[in-house]
């Protein structure tokens, strides 16, 4: 029977063109937006490298004071904040303090190389998972003593060397001269806890170390033990702010800092702070604007549908007369509708992956990979199917109410 | 086999009212070939599709094997449509994007029969009527006498027990119209499959085993064709 519907709409896709045509670029089109945006979105936020457990994350990345003048200042915690309170967290399997990546300045061949370098303590690179094409990560003893190391990324590596193997050569950064130990592969920009391209150990600023504020220029990136501790984690995050509160300075009214998965922290900075974690606020949001966005060109197939399966009314009074029941019709159109848009999905697909690549090589976004993997695809299929099903229901519904015998004279009743 | 009681059907709109059948008694036995006759508008096409449940009378009953079908929901209607019934058209409403075999196995998508089955059984129909050099064309490229084949085929591949035809030579001319009498005519003979058949022409008429004459929504004949040649 599945069968017999395809061959019907195949031939139909085929007799209207132009229909076909306006069809199937209205749901490619829409749908190459929407990959494209869940491709970003699987980019920055889903489980990739290096922040591939991401379930087992959570990242402080701000700190929030409610001054008394009724002024609010907000920004990244101090490593003071991070160090005295969160590293002794109980709860969770490790903790590590970096820094914001800075733009930093190094020379090449009398050519000016912008980097961007980030200072991190030997927990970062246990906590993130990085993928090492050479080397090593730096050790907790040369953080300990400050040892003048690096880890930069494969680009860096490029831009210095070449080809050639860069473990034991030296690069300079901001006149300052680091021994290479390892190599990393590029992590995209949009991974704003764990991207740089160059990391140093944090103990070489370590004149941040002194100053007592709550505000400051660091992260701290926190793992659980497993997904289920997270929960416990941030209850313990809670408790450890009544007693920053309590310690604070009588400059502040009240001092506010949460540990956040990397939607959370997101939704958070994007919504303007505040006690609850505002994900699901941010998921609502993103979907009312799919919901929109997918809207105008549903309606659009919607009509299409109602007067291509208009002209198939005879159709409808014959299969109704050899013995299809309006809920066969029903599912008859609607198969047929998701055979529709799974066909300008596969479009959108082959569109997004084009738009995809040329994001990539645009190098708008450094180092951005962003591609058309398993998750991304199971999105856009979704998508495909929801697409197919909300503008084939209503044609398909209002088909099926006609009157067998008005539908066999061609009638619209 | 098919029983008609008291029925009436009535289209109306704001301003006017028509009777379409006006208290119609009409009993079809297992094994007949009724022909049914009348001028244009007088209610026979109504009346079959009423007998095909593709339409409601406005009152009164009808019954298919002795079973009332006032009540059925609209899936029991199909089955009883899909296990019962197949419908011969005037204009033969097969379906343009589908090939000769795939308008044919039609009936059969409707009921857990396999595809190879399916197709069987499409290709035995499609012999019965003479046209098993055509199975793989489209309907657009048959001529009309050879496209009512292929709806007697349609028809006939549900193995149906009635075959409702409304005006089935009506679209051809008198040398295909033959044919597909005879094909009818040998359905009924060696079958035994029930039919009803509107027509225009007493010919065909002339050939059936009873023929009913309507006018004004009413029946006002109904004899043995024997009796109605005399």
């Amino acid at each position: 029977m599945i069968r017999n519907y395809i061959k019907i709409a195949w031939a139909v896709l085929q007799r209207r063109k132009f229909f076909t045509f306006i069809s199937l670029f209205g749901i490619s089109f829409t749908l190459m937006v929407l990959m494209v945006v869940t491709s970003f979105y699987d980019h920055a936020f889903g489980p990739q490298m290096p922040e591939r457990e991401s379930d087992k994350l959570l990242f402080v990345n701000n700190m929030r004071e409610q001054v008394k003048e009724g002024y609010t200042n907000s920004g990244p915690p101090s490593y003071y904040f991070l160090n005295r309170y969160v590293r002794p967290l109980k709860t969770p399997e490790n903790v590590s303090i970096n820094s914001l990546f800075m733009p930093v300045n190094s020379y090449v061949n009398n050519k000016k190389l912008a980097l961007d370098q980030k200072h991190t303590d030997a927990a970062f690179w246990d906590i993130l998972d990085f993928n090492f094409v050479e080397g090593r990560p730096f050790s907790v003893q040369e953080v300990a003593n400050a040892t003048r190391v690096a880890v930069i990324n494969q680009n860096t590596r490029k831009n210095y060397f070449g080809e050639k193997e860069a473990i034991g050569q030296t690069i300079e950064v901001d006149q300052v001269k680091y021994k290479v130990v390892g190599v990393v592969e590029n992590v995209p920009v949009l991974r704003l806890h764990s991207y740089a391209d160059v990391w140093v150990p944090i103990t070489l600023k370590s004149q941040d170390f002194k100053r007592t504020g709550l505000r400051g220029t660091y992260f701290a990136t926190i793992k659980a033990k497993k997904a289920s501790d997270v929960p416990k984690i941030q209850e313990e995050f809670a408790t450890m702010m009544l007693q920053v509160n309590k310690n604070k300075s009588k400059d502040i009214k009240e001092a506010f800092a949460y540990a956040d998965d990397i939607f959370g922290t997101f939704a958070r900075t994007l919504l303007g702070g505040g006690k609850t974690d505002k994900s699901g606020l941010l998921y609502a949001i993103l979907a009312f604007a799919a919901f929109l966005f997918m809207l105008l060109p549903t309606i659009n197939l919607v009509n299409i549908n109602i007067s291509r399966i208009m002209e198939r009314s005879s159709e409808i009074g014959v299969r109704k007369a050899f013995g299809a029941s309006s809920a066969t019709i029903i599912g008859q159109f609607i198969v047929e509708n998701i055979f529709l848009t799974l066909l300008g999905g596969l479009l959108g697909f082959l569109i997004s992956a084009g738009v995809l690549e040329m994001i990539n090589d645009s190098g708008i976004l450094a180092y951005a990979n962003l591609g058309l993997n398993l998750r991304v695809f199971a999105w856009g299929l979704l998508l495909c199917l929801v697409f197919g099903l909300v503008s084939g229901v209503y044609p398909a519904f209002k088909m099926s109410r006609l009157n067998a015998v008005e539908a066999l004279k061609g009638g619209s009743k | 086999m098919i029983q008609l009681t008291d029925i009436e059907k009535v289209y109306r709109t704001k301003t006017i009212e028509t009777v379409a059948l006006n208290r119609v008694n009409l009993q079809i036995e297992r094994g007949e070939f009724v022909s049914i006759m009348g001028p244009s508008g007088c209610g026979k096409s109504t009346l079959l599709n009423i007998m095909g449940l593709l339409d409601e009378p406005t009152s009164g009953f009808v019954a298919i094997d002795g079973q009332p079908v006032k009540t059925h929901s609209d899936s029991k209607l199909a089955k009883l449509r899909n296990e019962k019934i197949g419908f011969v058209f005037q204009s033969y409403h097969l379906i343009h994007d589908l090939s000769v075999v795939d308008n044919v196995e039609l009936p059969l998508l409707y009921r857990s029969v396999s595809a190879s089955d399916r197709r069987k059984r499409a290709l035995e129909a499609l012999e019965k009527v003479g046209l098993s050099a055509r199975t793989k064309h489209f309907p657009n490229q048959l001529s009309g006498g050879q496209r009512q084949r292929v709806a007697i085929a349609r028809a006939l591949a549900g193995n149906p027990e009635i075959i409702l035809a409304d005006e089935p030579t009506g679209n051809l001319d008198s040398v295909m119209g033959e044919e597909i009498m005879d094909i009818l005519l040998r359905l009924n003979q060696e079958e035994g499959t029930t039919i009803v058949m509107v027509t225009h022409d007493e010919n065909m008429a002339l050939k059936t085993n009873r023929l009913i004459r309507f006018f004004d929504g009413q029946q006002v004949a109904d004899s043995m064709v024997i009796e109605a040649q005399i």
